[in-house]
């Protein structure tokens, strides 16, 4: 009897083993072709998110090239590279946007992207992403709240640096009520970030693309 | 066999309910449901998956020996997650950057699992289906209730960011209901949430003894007629 035979097969060992390896098989493949299919649109997606965070730290009207062409790449002194995507206007430099970022955050690591103008003044910072209560410490996020957006048209030096922090701290900044370490350690990622385009200015404000001067574009710091 | 399908609803939105009655599914509720927003969020993509999964596994229930149903099911689960995901983040990317935390999540939500044991494994493709669109409303109902509770006394505000979730209609949803609120972290932190869902369990019980009691009252009335 074949049914018989059937009923006795699936109760071997060899049927759970075949039964699991089939279905493993069949998931993997899924798994393959739905990733073949959807990675280059998952690539494009993030490439629209970089520009769509890019043009919120850099006003497309300052500049007239396609900021994900050629970024410089620049290794700072701890050895961390740090990506940063220029807008030209007629062969000048006219904005930066580059990422910055702490530990110093309530619940670990805050990245923030942020926009600077050749003479080192923010043009726009955005967090890109954080893990901060929700509720109180993310309103650092635009969407949430628009204390990200006093920075704008500061500098190093506009306030000096020890105005660069939380008024609990005697700098010039407010704090969220509830919500003390989160803009602290903001502060602190937008400090490093003026930090960096000081000790770097001369490398991030020349154009050295292939249509100008053949430089090295990697530039250690000294 | 025939199917109950309004035993299936009941189940599923009250007496049987993912978190009021099972207990199931308490590490995703716990974290998300901070704000109505993202409970509502949570719930709906975990009711895709409740819902294709039981379809899937009721297909399969045939071929499947009881020995090694648990790793087969928890191996259609990951796949079915880990596809939704692919998709949303290719194709409906907006969508995906508010839910695309959660979805991940959904694999660790171990009602599926157990309405795959429990219901799917038993059952033909239809009834499988509706119960996990019920199962899947009365978790959404739960997620949107704790969560909207948590946000009143958290933050002082309900729905707050619907409008990322549901598109910009949904920016009348959002209330501030009390103005210039301080905030209450407790309530917005994991252990708020086992605070208010505390609550509700009570709040629950207790309606459940004010229908018992109504039930009996009418029995015994029912009881005084006939001797009369």
């Amino acid at each position: 009897m074949a049914a018989g035979l059937l009923s006795r097969f699936r109760d071997t060992i060899g049927y759970q083993a075949l039964l699991l390896g089939s279905f493993s098989t069949l998931a993997t493949a899924l798994l393959v072709s739905g990733n073949a299919l959807t990675r280059e649109a998952i690539a494009e997606r993030h490439r629209e998110d970089l520009l769509t965070s890019l043009h919120e730290v850099v006003p497309a009207a300052l500049f007239d090239n396609d900021l994900l062409d050629q970024p410089l790449k620049i290794t700072r002194a701890d050895g961390t590279q740090v990506t940063v995507y220029r807008g030209t206007d007629h062969n000048r430099v006219t904005a930066l946007a580059y990422e910055a970022e702490t530990q110093s955050g309530y619940s670990g690591e805050i990245r923030i992207i942020m926009g600077v103008n050749a003479s080192g003044e923010i043009i726009g910072v955005r967090v890109l992403s954080h893990a901060e209560t929700p509720g109180l410490g993310d309103k650092i996020e635009v969407a949430k709240n628009d204390w990200i957006l006093q920075f704008n048209g500061l500098s190093m030096g506009n306030p000096s640096r020890s105005g660069w922090r939380v008024k609990k701290d005697g700098g010039n900044f407010d704090a969220f009520s509830g919500a003390t370490i989160t803009p602290r350690a903001v502060l602190e990622a937008i400090e490093k970030g003026l930090d960096f385009f000081s000790e770097f200015k001369p490398q991030l404000i020349t154009l050295t693309t292939s249509t100008v001067t053949p430089l090295p574009q990697e530039v250690s710091s000294p | 066999m025939s199917h109950d399908y309004r035993r299936i609803a009941k189940d599923g939105l009250w007496d049987n309910n993912i978190i009021f009655a099972q207990a199931l599914g308490l590490c995703p509720l716990l974290a998300v449901t901070g704000t109505a927003s993202n409970g509502l969020g949570m719930g709906l993509a975990s009711m895709v998956v409740l819902i294709a999964s039981g379809m899937i596994i009721s297909l399969v229930r045939g071929v499947i020996t009881p020995q090694v149903r648990i790793p087969v099911f928890v191996l259609i689960i990951a796949v079915l997650v880990t596809l939704v995901d692919m998709v949303m983040n290719a194709w409906v990317h907006d969508l995906h950057k508010i839910l695309g935390l959660f979805i991940p999540l959904i694999v660790t939500n171990c009602a599926i699992l157990g309405r795959a044991e429990s219901f799917a494994s038993r059952n033909p493709i239809l009834p499988s289906l509706f119960d996990g669109l019920m199962m899947g409303i009365g978790f959404t109902l739960v997620m949107v209730v704790l969560g909207g509770a948590r946000e009143i006394l958290g933050s002082g505000t309900l729905f707050a960011n619907a409008s990322l979730l549901l598109g910009s209609w949904a920016s009348i949803l959002e209330l501030e209901l009390i103005p210039d609120y301080k905030g209450f972290l407790l309530i917005i932190l994991p252990p708020g949430g086992f605070l208010v869902l505390g609550f509700i369990l009570a709040g629950k019980r207790l309606i459940d003894r004010k229908l018992a009691a109504i039930a009996a009252e009418r029995a015994e009335q029912e009881l005084a007629l006939t001797q009369n």
